[in-house]
């Protein structure tokens, strides 16, 4: 019993940074930018998530406001790494595998750069502790999967529908799905493609950041240069494996992190268990299992995706 | 640009009640790298009146358009609206006019309902957090009736015909206000019947609004227009009134040189079968029968057009024939032999050329060279390559020879072929598939979107392929070309054939009542 409430409690916990990071990667996507530089910007967020507090308290508690700006600074940090990249591949128009690739370098790179000279070596911090919601949290099971979180988990979770509503319901939705599937339908309508791509990528890039800072402060309360650990590119993956609907990426995080949390749970539980290398390597079987399974459907992606846009580039 | 409450009715003229008594464009000139494409062009549209300009590709009549709805900005010139200039910087501000374009390419978003495509331009529909579709929705309801354009705004755009896109072309820029319409090419993908009903539409709309209009089917600009302009090599070369000339003299014009058809004035011929379709079934890219029960003959020496509108089993029949789509049942038998289901590599084997109806994408690699898209199919052929390495020389000698031959205008053969015009594009197809000396040809929409010049060359090529004896299917939805050429003419409909005809029996009117589904003995 303990196993499998263990096992879902912390799936609900740790969903969220893999959530909020394919969120925005899916903001990137719907625009018709590939930014696999995730990875570089959630590093960034998830060091200046941990730099605020830590300089303030160290490893001592801090007020609750200065975890909010770490995580507003992370957020910040991500919206603007997103316009670099808009800057490398929008206005430059570089291709966008490799320029992400450079983006995740960059980031990955940087934060342990300022890491190494402003903190040194592994500090822990207080960061932001899960509350039980009273009364809800005494439900047996349910009680404890779901409400004995911190409020940025919930937070995170009610992006999905937010980012559904953003995306289907408002004007800017609109225009981000036309600039990333038909740009120059977008641009006869007197859409500024160039604009709207920006603004998606410092939409998602800012999502990117908050997720990473959301590892530091909420779930591992620490910081090495390796604390990503593939997440941006996982939550890459998880846009396709989602085909661009925020509520089937949503679904590709709960089960990716399902796996990731059931394979260390068994290795807590079932020590004897000697193969666990087998063990670390399930969910990312699952996923590519997954996408060779899931066939391609040209009628729902952004068919723009990849592809820069010129207006006079002759076709 | 006046904002409306949420649900009230929201008239078109109330955009902007300024009616456009003249548009006048003056010395306009626009350069691309390399191309003068728009050269000191000056043009007057009144009120009500519906201009033609007509010109080959590449003559500069799209970025001309273009210039006006501020899509592109030209080098030198001016745009005068009533006799006021105007500076377009961007489509919006074309729309605030009243000026509205319908692209020879659809400018809509398939992934998105006709409502989604249509709020895209209508920004007084939009809120901060929402969208305001009961304003959009009454829009499109007013438009639909007041010129009879029917539209189902929540339909998906990929799940229309061309025929309906269309229509929600039109009735998108008349949302956004347009009173002075240009519409590029708007019959290229249309049946005859959608053909003659848009231009019965437009000349009623010529009431109400101004109209440019691009064609270059010069009956349609002898049917509907006022004035016509012809374009040529970026330059105005004719002003004048449509009803003083002749289609022929407007052809003559347009090309430089007088225009002949092509025409297959030969008896039908008594070959053997080349190739027996029975009973075929195929599936589409969306999983339903593409091709349902589908029966034809093509003989050698014989031209058999496949007539209909585009969608209704003629890629996938393509396809089926060259292997590159699963045959779900029934017999493809090409000179007694079955093909169905065989690799393409080994339908080609066997003799078939194809000319398949992507030309940028099916029919060549665009950025290998004219030179190696020649040789796309033979590289391994003894005559190109030795132990696997290719023979440069031979090659290059094999290109020449071809660009001689099929005319392929280009500066040399080393260039990539995906910069050639379309018609030279299709030029290198055509060279790369007759000079293998083909058994058959399939040929889909082979002149798609060429001017006259270039249509003219590929239909000798065919006529003269026949001649010597191959059998060639010739998949069109352009009926003169079809009725120009075949010495059989069959109409495909929902994936069967609906009828076979002798060329003489045929005639556009019966053909494009085939084409629409209705059988003749019903």
């Amino acid at each position: 019993m303990d196993f499998i409430v263990n096992t879902l409690t912390l799936t609900v916990r740790f969903s969220a940074a893999l959530l909020m990071a394919s969120m925005g990667e899916m903001f990137n996507q719907k625009a018709g930018i590939f930014n696999l530089g995730c990875e570089g910007i959630m590093s960034m967020g998830a060091f200046l998530g941990m730099l605020i507090p830590f300089s303030i308290g160290g490893a001592s508690a801090v007020p609750w406001y200065v975890n909010i700006l770490g995580l507003l600074a992370a957020t910040v940090c991500g919206a603007l790494l997103g316009l670099l990249f808009g800057i490398i591949v929008i206005t430059f128009r570089a291709p966008q595998g490799i320029a992400g690739i450079g983006m995740q370098m960059f980031g990955v790179g940087l934060a342990g750069t300022f890491f190494r000279s402003y903190i040194g070596g592994t500090q822990s911090i207080t960061g932001i502790n899960a509350t039980a919601i009273p009364g809800l949290s005494r439900i047996p099971i349910i009680g404890e999967v779901f409400f004995t979180h911190n409020p940025v988990v919930y937070f995170a979770y009610l992006m999905v529908p937010v980012a559904w509503y953003v995306i289907y319901k408002t004007p800017w939705g609109l225009k981000v799905r036309a600039v990333g599937t038909h740009p120059r339908a977008a641009d006869s309508l007197g859409i500024n493609v160039t604009k709207v791509r920006y603004q998606s990528l410092a939409v998602g890039g800012a999502m990117a950041g908050f997720a990473g800072a959301f590892l530091t402060l909420c779930q591992a309360k620490m910081f090495n240069a390796g604390i990503i650990n593939g997440r941006g590119f996982i939550a890459v993956a998880l846009v396709y494996f989602g085909k661009w609907h925020p509520v089937k990426i949503f679904l590709g995080a709960v089960l990716f992190t399902f796996a990731q949390v059931f394979q260390t749970q068994i290795q807590i539980f079932v020590p004897q268990f000697q193969y666990y290398e087998f063990l670390t390597m399930l969910p990312y079987i699952l996923v590519i299992v997954v996408l060779a399974f899931n066939r391609e459907s040209n009628k729902l992606g952004p068919a723009a995706l990849g592809k820069s846009f010129n207006r006079e580039m002759r076709v | 640009m006046p904002v409306s409450k949420a649900g009230t009715l929201f008239i078109v003229e109330h955009m902007n009640n300024e009616r456009i008594r003249e548009l006048k464009v003056e010395h306009i000139t626009k350069r691309f790298p390399g191309v003068l494409a728009s050269d000191d062009i000056s043009l007057t549209v009144g009120e009500h009146e519906i201009l033609a300009l007509v010109g080959e590709n590449g003559a500069g009549k799209t970025t001309l358009m273009n210039i006006i709805m501020g899509l592109y900005q030209p080098d030198e010139g001016h745009i005068y609206i009533n006799g006021e200039e105007v500076n377009f910087k961007s489509p919006n501000d074309a729309f605030a006019y009243g000026i509205g374009m319908v692209h020879q390419q659809y400018m809509l978003v398939p992934n998105m309902t006709v409502l989604e495509n249509i709020t895209l331009g209508m920004k007084e529909s939009w809120r901060t957090t929402k969208i305001d579709t009961a304003m959009v929705r009454t829009r499109i309801a007013e438009i639909s009736r007041k010129y009879s354009l029917h539209v189902d705004p929540d339909a998906f755009v990929w799940q229309l015909s061309v025929g309906e896109q269309q229509r929600v072309e039109l009735v998108k820029t008349l949302c956004l206000g347009a009173k002075f319409l240009i519409l590029d090419e708007p019959t290229s993908a249309l049946t005859p019947q959608e053909t003659d009903e848009l231009i019965r539409l437009l000349d009623n709309m010529s009431r109400e609004l101004s109209i440019i209009f691009i064609s270059h089917k010069l009956n349609e600009v002898k049917a509907l227009s006022h004035k016509v302009s012809i374009l040529r090599h970026g330059r105005v070369v004719f002003n004048g009134s449509t009803k003083d000339y002749s289609p022929k003299e407007i052809a003559a014009l347009m090309t430089g040189h007088e225009v002949e058809t092509t025409e297959n004035t030969e008896s039908p011929c008594e070959g053997a079968p080349a190739l027996t379709i029975k009973n075929l079934c195929v599936r589409s890219d969306r999983g339903f029968l593409a091709l349902d029960d589908f029966n034809l003959e093509v003989r050698q020496g014989e031209i058999v057009g496949l007539a209909g509108v585009s969608g209704n089993g003629q890629r996938e029949l393509a396809e089926a024939i060259n292997g590159l789509r699963k045959v779900e049942s029934g017999s493809i038998s090409f000179f007694g032999e079955e093909i169905s289901n065989k690799t393409p590599h080994e339908v080609i084997g066997l003799g078939m050329g194809y000319i398949p109806e992507e030309r940028n994408t099916e029919g060549i690699v665009p950025s290998m060279s004219i030179k190696e898209n020649l040789i796309l199919k033979d590289s391994e052929a003894s005559r190109f390559s030795k132990a696997h390495i290719l023979k440069e020389k031979e090659i290059e000698d094999y290109a020449q020879a071809a660009r001689k031959d099929f005319d392929i205008r280009s500066p040399h053969i080393n260039i990539a072929a995906g910069s050639l015009s379309g018609g030279n594009i299709q030029k290198v197809i055509l060279a790369r598939e007759i000079s293998r000396n083909p058994k058959f040809l399939v040929c889909v929409y082979p002149i798609r979107g060429l001017d006259m010049g270039a249509a003219e060359f590929i239909h000798r090529q065919l006529l003269d392929l026949r001649k010597k004896g191959v059998g060639i299917l010739l998949i069109s939805e352009e009926l003169e070309e079809i009725m120009n050429l075949s010495d059989r003419i069959a109409v495909i409909f929902k994936g069967r054939t609906q009828k076979v005809l002798m060329r003489d029996e045929a005639n556009s009117s019966r053909l494009g009542i085939l084409m629409a589904g209705v059988k003749e003995d019903e």
